[in-house]
């Protein structure tokens, strides 16, 4: 028997279960299948900042409008998500990363936001007092925060759920096909049809976008975790770097947990990863730069996951240039935790108007389209 | 920075121990790794040192053989590094180890895991008290230090270990205040069909029927129980068994259980080797070949981490799997490899057809791996039986989706202690089997390691 639909959602990350949540709050039938289950990929693994600060241009607006929702999450999703707001901090080391960050508060300025802030030495080291004392400074966010990736992204699909939406774990898309106007999805165990699809299928929604006919250069990410024992509360907000790979902060059970983008490896096909130690060993000098204390912390438990990542680093976002009716919401490239709420409602847009008011400008397909024809065209000259 | 060997040997108990000494007699360079500070792994733990002494008498005969196994590896020429304790182990056969301060890596060309076994965990009511242990670590405690403990001591639980670990106590001069023996009655007519192969052992059954006469003679009371509890305020002070249906109730300072022992898997599953259920021990273990290669080219088990055979077998596996590596290493021919094989392969049939009659008559009593709704399943993060029950409830179908709801099995001992009650419990309660529930995704480090030593690796390779 064939399920009927109004939207089909390939993908179960918190893409996927966020476009859910939006278009059952509006009314509509929808279908999430997941291949595995809820949040077992990036979206319920990673380091949980909720970040607008430091973005690409192109998704300030966006990330802007998503913190929004986040200040609502517990009313959006029913649950608090383990959201707090303490803020963010990305440190300078030295005079002339403090300037660089000067620099890039003046262009968030001219861009017409204020969120971000330069703050120096004194200010630094009263929010962060374990921080190393050679740090000058840094930029501040004070209400971007952090929150728990797997109650969020368990939130968003219950949440859905409640509002109707019929969340299929285990069930992997494996061909899409068209049937009259509508969409014909066929899953491992079943048969889903709808006039809409969204492609929130992470680290493989390539292999989606080609069923469609669209290609897309996508690489693999492996970005990796580590996480230590427990330890007397000594930070608040979450600390990055202006000159090193961290991300660094205190969970609310005591545990201390660093990222940064240092990569692993993965395979997206076995869904395995392996971590790199020479390359978490970057992570670890990392914090133990900015957080002496850190020399005799216990590390734990590392682990690592699979995203995808475009060639510029920004999410496509958007509807599919080779066929109607279909969605790609995908290649987050190491950032698409906080964008999650946000680019649901996107989807839901475009999914009922074809259109948005968010500022989705230049994260659709068409940006390669245009890169790939200059290419041609610069390439007709040998 | 990493020193290079034929073959990189984890754990120096006999299985590895003789794969090293077959190994260096095959003219392979091979090196032991162990977080002991001795040789001889659990069963000969401080064999080199305990030579006289009322504990040393107490431990046997089976000493006077571990001395030999040490001894050989001893002359054999293989290298030796006690005090590290591996933390890594990649699929290629890189082995990282700690010594607490510094970590230093092997390359393997093979990889040889020989972790042994663990104790099941015993999840009781009052398990988490202190003055609650396995009874393995009293046996660590008498073999390695010789403490025999005092007080009121009760041993609980099932299998050969209990008994065996009563009389080397009796033998020191100690003195243990009950045994309360938890094997369910049924388990000795499911057995008995085992029986007739397990004839061919008469060494062991006699081993164990002097055990039994031995610990009649002791004067030890004995009582059988089909539930046991440790109780008391901040500490064990009494233990409470069911016998007959009433509870009884005894002064207690030192509490020991013991409920058999599992396959040290954490080790292989880190590594990402494929494992099977095994329905008569009730563990998984890795899926291996008959010269102990695992599904990943380099890696190799041998020893009780590959399925519980006991110490004789063990070591015939450790010289099989070295056998098997000198081969696959272009070190001999396989028709050198096959006639060297055959003698272990006799050996090997001496040692393991009293296994299944072991296995059914010590098989723990149900309800072990799920225990009721109040009691402790994860020490680290303090998480109880019912709070998995309840995860499945709201959707949770395995171990992994389990420990991101509640953080079961993230503390410190990485699941070590929690795991099989974890899947235990999802099973029960699924009604699935363990097998198809599976285990916790181990995540690296092995052990817990400073970031101070994670930063210092880094910076030695020069990356
Ligand atoms: C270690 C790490 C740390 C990170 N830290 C942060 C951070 O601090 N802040 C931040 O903003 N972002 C962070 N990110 C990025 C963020 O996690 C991702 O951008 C985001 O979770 C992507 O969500 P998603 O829903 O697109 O993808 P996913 O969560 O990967 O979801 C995709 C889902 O699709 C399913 N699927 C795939 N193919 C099929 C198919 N054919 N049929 C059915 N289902 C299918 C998969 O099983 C998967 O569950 C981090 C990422 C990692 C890996
Ligand atoms: C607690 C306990 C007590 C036992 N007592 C007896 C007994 O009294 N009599 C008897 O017949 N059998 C006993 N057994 C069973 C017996 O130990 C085994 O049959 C036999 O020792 C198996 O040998 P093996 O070489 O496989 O492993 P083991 O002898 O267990 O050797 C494994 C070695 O690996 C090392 N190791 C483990 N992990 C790491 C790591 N990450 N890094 C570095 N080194 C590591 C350990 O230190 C150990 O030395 C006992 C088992 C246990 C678990």
């Amino acid at each position: 028997m064939t399920v009927e639909a109004d939207v089909v959602i390939v993908g179960g990350g918190l893409h996927g279960c966020s476009a859910a949540l939006h278009l059952a709050q509006r009314g509509r039938r929808v279908v999430v299948l997941e291949r595995r289950h809820v949040g077992r990929h990036s979206s319920g693994i990673n380091a949980g900042g909720v970040r607008t600060m430091n973005r690409d241009p192109a998704e300030i607006g966006l990330s802007v409008a998503g913190m929004e929702l986040w200040r609502r999450i517990g009313e959006l999703t029913g649950d608090d998500c383990a959201f707090h707001a303490h803020g963010q901090i990305r440190v300078a080391e030295t005079p002339a990363e403090l300037a660089k960050v000067a620099e890039r508060v003046a262009m968030v300025r001219r861009l017409g936001f204020e969120h971000e802030e330069l703050i120096e030495r004194d200010e630094l080291r009263r929010l962060v007092p374990a921080i190393a004392p050679h740090c000058v400074g840094g930029l501040i966010v004070r209400d971007d925060g952090a929150a728990d990736p797997y109650r969020t992204t368990l939130a968003f699909g219950r949440r859905a759920a409640a509002l109707g939406a019929e969340v299929r774990e285990g069930e992997g898309l494996v061909a899409l096909e068209r049937a009259g106007a509508d969409w014909l999805a066929v899953g491992e165990h079943g048969r889903y049809r709808a006039p809409i699809v969204v492609n929130a299928a992470g680290a493989w929604a390539g292999d989606v976008a080609a069923m469609v006919g669209d290609a897309v250069d996508l690489r693999v990410r492996a970005s990796m975790m580590m996480v230590t024992e427990r330890m007397p509360r000594f930070l608040d907000p979450v600390i990055a770097s202006v000159g090193r790979k961290l991300s660094f902060k205190q969970s609310d059970a005591g545990t201390v947990v660093i990222g940064g983008g240092q990569q692993g490896t993965a395979d997206r096909h076995t869904e395995k990863t392996r971590i790199n130690f020479a390359n978490l060993a970057g992570s670890a000098r990392a914090a133990i730069a900015l957080f002496p204390l850190m020399q005799g912390a216990r590390l734990v438990r590392s682990w690592c996951g699979i995203e995808a990542e475009t060639v510029d680093h920004l999410p496509v976002l958007g509807r599919s240039l080779a066929a109607d009716g279909i969605i790609h919401s995908f290649g987050y490239s190491g950032h698409g935790f906080q964008l999650g709420p946000i680019c649901g409602s996107v989807v839901a847009d475009l999914a009922i108007h074809g259109a948005t008011n968010l500022p989705i400008a230049g994260l659709g397909l068409e940006r390669f389209a245009a890169q790939a024809a200059n290419g041609k065209a610069a390439g007709i000259g040998h | 920075m990493s020193e290079t060997f034929d073959l990189v040997v984890i754990g120096a108990g006999p299985a590895g121990l003789a794969a090293a000494a077959q190994a260096a007699e095959l003219g392979l360079s091979a090196v032991v790794v162990d977080e002991q500070p001795e040789p001889g792994g659990q069963i000969y733990r401080a064999v080199e040192r305990a030579t006289k002494g009322p504990a040393a008498a107490a431990l046997g005969a089976d000493y006077a053989h571990g001395r030999q196994v040490v001894e050989a590896f001893r002359r054999s020429g293989a290298a030796y590094r006690p005090g590290l304790q591996v933390w890594q182990v990649e699929p290629s056969g890189e082995v990282l180890a700690s010594d607490g301060q510094r970590s230093v890596a092997f390359a393997g060309r093979r990889a040889l895991v020989a972790v042994g076994a663990t104790e099941r965990p015993v999840p009781i009511p009052g398990w988490t008290l202190p003055g609650v242990m396995g009874v393995g670590a009293g046996q660590i405690l008498l073999k390695s230090s010789g403490m025999v403990p005092a007080g009121e001591t009760w041993v609980v639980g099932s299998g050969p270990l209990p008994l065996l670990y009563m009389q080397q106590i009796i033998a020191a001069g100690g003195r243990i205040a009950g045994y309360i023996d938890t094997t369910p009655a049924a388990n000795g007519f499911l057995a008995a069909p085992h029986l007739s192969a397990a004839l061919r052992n008469l060494p062991y059954l006699r081993k164990g029927l002097k055990l039994r006469g031995a610990l009649r003679r002791s004067g030890i009371p004995g009582h059988r129980a089909d539930a046991v509890e440790a109780a008391g305020d901040g500490r064990v002070e009494r233990v409470r068994f069911r016998s007959g249906g009433t509870w009884h109730e005894k002064p207690c300072d030192l509490l020991l259980l013991h409920e058999g022992v599992v396959p040290n898997v954490h080790v292989t599953m880190a590594i990402g080797c494929a494992h099977e259920w095994d329905e008569r021990q009730e563990c998984f273990r890795p899926r291996l070949d008959e010269w102990g290669c695992t599904d990943i080219a380099a890696i190799l088990v041998a020893g009780d981490c590959g399925g519980i055979e006991g110490a004789r077998a063990a070591e015939a596996r450790g010289r099989l799997v070295a056998l098997g590596a000198a081969a696959s290493l272009g070190r001999i021919d396989d028709a050198t490899r096959d006639r060297m094989a055959r003698p272990l392969r006799r050996e090997l049939r001496r040692h393991l057809p009293i296994r299944p009659f072991l296995d059914t008559l010590f098989r723990p009593r149900r309800g072990l791996t799920a225990p009721a709704d109040a009691v402790i399943a994860c020490r680290c993060e303090s998480v109880t039986a019912g709070q998995v029950r309840e995860t499945v409830r709201i959707g949770a179908v395995g171990p992994n989706q389990a420990k991101s709801f509640i953080r079961c099995g993230m503390g410190p001992c990485q699941g070590r202690m929690c795991g099989l009650t974890v899947t235990g419990i999802i099973a029960e309660a699924t009604g699935r089997t363990p097998a198809e529930v599976g285990f916790f995704r181990i995540r690296p480090p092995l052990k817990p390691l400073t970031l101070g030593e994670l930063a210092a690796l880094g910076e030695d390779s020069g990356t």
